[in-house]
């Protein structure tokens, strides 16, 4: 009897792409390995969305950093409530925003920047990467001279909550870095938003986004890079957000050659 | 104001308006109650939809939800409503209209008749007092076929997208992709591309790279690139090889505003695309997608519920006469449709409500890993609207798409519900995939074991590089 498994042969394709090419077949349907291999994918994206943070060793891992340190909420309690209302995530609890006016700058010392870490929807992208990008970053920033608020760290929180905070320490400047919406490939990946002139009630065309930041993505220097670029560039011009997007994407084209299937 | 209530056991309950009352009536789903319009409980739900049963059809053609002066969809809705077409359930109230549409009057001839006359407020109203298995059967009777360089929606077909999406718009990684689909027989809905960016150079070369995959294999099927119909039309503007412009809708002004979209840009698009004459059987140019919860995500859905928003969204397709409408329906993540039981409820009205309509339905089956929803999920709602006779589904790789990050149907789920169903591709692409050795000749949707001749060259030459 035959064997019940057709492999394809294009298998080699997959170096172009991380896309789930060639699986193979047992009659129409995905044989067992990868069948399983997906199961397993999606219960690591599952676990990265219901994961919670890990405050303590977040903040054990930035102690070398030398930054104080801020401990906040969302207005979101559980993840549940989370999922289901980003409008509570996206705002301090009441508790937390009385904590965050302790923390205001003495007049005439509002500083240039201010630095929030929330879990968002992957607190492992977080944990994985928060840490190790703000220890290319800070230097960068320190050379520069920027005075930095205390860092934040927010739990239950969606990328809008910077604003709130940047504007309660009355930053110039605040960067979110914040767990991405996890793929079943990339249940990692951290995003790092930026916006100038931080207050409550803005929308995203009032922001800047560099996705994708993790191990298999973009690196913590390369988006260490792109973000120096964003925060040079709104202090001169004195914005962000759309406006800044257009001048900041590197205008290349895409990569790699089709000539395999176009035969030239 | 037309006042809304219903008295059972001497309580008498009132809705503040049509909109309130339709919102109460709405099966539960995370989204109205983010918008605070839900009904507070299953019993007030219950009792809403008495009261919404008992509402005759023509008061929505009277008692606006969004108003006319202030609408573009709502002056869309009423100006072509067909008062000719609408005659044969004229005279029904909401309820009368579910037993008519389950009745054997309703068949394909007499739905697609009536299409013109119904408004999409007609029709979301009544799949709130549908049952699953009625959404199902009702629009099973529906027919709605379109053209392109193929025939897509004839009784007996299953078609697909073909989504080779790459996180860099790597053209290699693309072409992997529409191999790997093509051999596993599915792209005869189009071949579309959700390019990671919507820089016009990249837009322009992934176009050019499709149009050349099609000529080269002469495929029977057409191409799209998913970016903003602006992009699409300065594309045609500089000589780009453009088969289907994309766009997705929505159901309000509002909510088309802020995707920086208006009728009037929708038709001239239309109008720039017909006008390269690409088309070779028809010329539906236009792919559109929709889903529930845009409006509310954009503050723009007037204090109605997401799916009746949904269905609006259909009016303003229906006006540019799509090959493709595609209900995206889990991709908005929990907030808006908590689960998989809301997922697939979500799917089959909005599948139900534009086949209503006359409208050629696509759903995009899937979830995103914050939801509560998995692989069993889909295959439930894939299998229900293959029995409800959907024109098209996605397939990708393995169900997972790796530049959006979620999960949608894949290229062998296709082959699962065509054979369970006994669905074939488009007979243009079916005939087509015969002749280049995907499918074998003679028996119907088998997969032939051997590469095909035409594509093995591809296997050795790339093998040999990769060595």
């Amino acid at each position: 009897m035959n064997k019940p498994v057709i492999s394809n042969p294009w298998g080699a394709l997959r170096a172009h792409t991380p896309a789930r090419i060639a699986l193979g077949r047992s009659g129409i349907s995905l044989p067992t390995a990868p069948h399983l291999a997906f199961q397993l994918d999606h219960a690591r994206a599952r676990r990265a969305v219901h994961h919670a943070l890990d405050m303590p060793a977040l903040e054990g891992a930035l102690a070398p950093l030398g930054q104080e340190i801020i401990v906040l909420e969302s207005a979101a309690d559980t993840r549940a409530i989370y999922l289901q209302r980003p409008d509570l995530g996206r705002r301090l609890s009441d508790r937390s925003r009385l904590e965050l006016a302790q923390h205001a700058p003495p007049d005439g010392q509002d500083p240039d920047l201010a630095i929030v870490i929330g879990d968002g929807l992957s607190a492992l992208a977080i944990e994985e990467n928060a840490p190790g990008f703000l220890s290319i970053m800070l230097p960068v920033l320190a050379q520069a001279g920027l005075r930095l608020a205390p860092i934040v760290l927010a739990r239950e929180a969606r990328v809008a909550i910077g604003d709130e905070i940047g504007a309660g320490l009355r930053a110039r400047q605040v960067i979110v870095l914040i767990g991405e919406r996890p793929g079943l490939s990339s249940p990692d990946s951290m995003g790092i938003y930026f916006t100038h002139a931080p207050q409550a009630g803005l929308t995203d065309a009032a922001r800047n986004c560099i996705s994708n930041v993790r191990r298999a993505g973009l690196s913590w220097q390369g988006a260490a890079h792109k973000l120096w670029f964003l925060i040079q560039e709104a202090r001169r011009r004195n914005l962000s957000g759309v406006d800044l997007k257009d001048e900041a994407e590197i205008l290349a084209g895409p990569g790699g050659n089709a000539g395999f299937l176009l035969g030239h | 104001m037309p006042e809304y209530s219903y008295t059972l056991n001497r309580t008498r309950y009132r809705f503040a308006s049509l909109a309130d009352l339709m919102a109460r009536a709405s099966p539960l789903r995370s989204g109205d109650m983010l918008a605070g319009i839900a009904a507070i409980d299953p019993e007030e739900r219950a009792v809403a939809q008495l009261a919404l049963a008992g509402v005759p059809l023509r008061v929505f053609l009277e008692d606006h939800l969004i108003p006319y002066e202030t609408d573009e969809v709502t002056r869309l809705i009423i100006d072509s409503h067909d008062a000719a077409a609408f005659r044969p359930v004229a005279h029904l109230t909401v309820g009368g209209f579910r037993e008519w549409l389950l009745s054997d009057a309703a068949d394909a001839v007499s739905l697609a008749a009536l299409a013109p006359g119904l408004t999409p407020e007609m029709v979301a109203a009544v799949s709130k007092i549908c049952r699953n298995q009625d959404l199902i059967l009702i629009a099973a009777k529906c027919r709605v076929v379109t053209r392109f360089r193929n025939t897509i929606g004839l009784e007996g077909t299953l078609s697909t997208r073909l989504q080779p999406n790459h996180p860099t718009d790597d053209a290699a990684g693309i072409a992997a992709s529409i191999l790997d689909g093509l051999l596993y027989g599915n792209g005869d809905a189009v071949i579309g591309i959700n390019p990671a960016t919507d820089s016009l150079p990249t837009t322009e070369r992934l176009l050019h790279l499709l149009d050349e995959v099609i000529r080269r294999y002469e495929i029977p099927t057409q191409a799209c690139i998913l970016t903003h119909v602006t992009n699409t039309m300065q594309l045609i503007g500089r000589g780009a090889p453009v088969d289907l412009v994309f766009q997705s809708v929505a159901g309000t002004e509002a909510a088309n505003k802020s995707f920086g979209l208006n009728i009037a840009l929708l038709r001239e698009a239309r109008e720039a695309a017909l006008s390269l004459g690409r088309g070779t059987l028809g010329d539906n140019v236009m792919y559109l997608e929709t889903g529930q919860g845009s409006a509310l995500s954009a503050g723009a859905h007037h204090g109605c519920d997401q799916q009746t928003i949904e269905a609006r969204a259909y009016a303003v397709a229906r006006d540019v006469k799509p090959l493709l409408v595609n209900t995206v329906v889990g991709f908005i993540g929990p907030e808006y449709l908590y689960d998989g039981k809301q997922i697939i409820r979500a799917g089959l009205e909005d599948h139900f409500c534009g086949k209503l309509l006359g409208l050629p339905m696509g759903c995009d089956i899937c979830y995103t890993n914050h939801a509560e929803a998995d692989q069993n999920d889909m295959d439930d709602l894939l299998t229900l609207l293959g029995v409800a006779g959907i024109n098209f589904i996605m397939g990708i790789p393995g169900s997972d798409d790796v530049m959006l990050n979620y999960q949608t149907t894949s290229f062998h789920d296709a082959l699962y519900l065509r054979r369970v169903l006994g669905r074939r591709p488009a007979p243009e692409f079916d005939a087509w995939a015969r002749e280049a050795g995907i499918f074998e000749q003679r028996a119907a949707g088998l997969l032939r074991p051997d590469i095909p001749g035409a594509f093995r060259h591809v296997i050795a030459t790339d093998s040999g590089a990769a060595a």
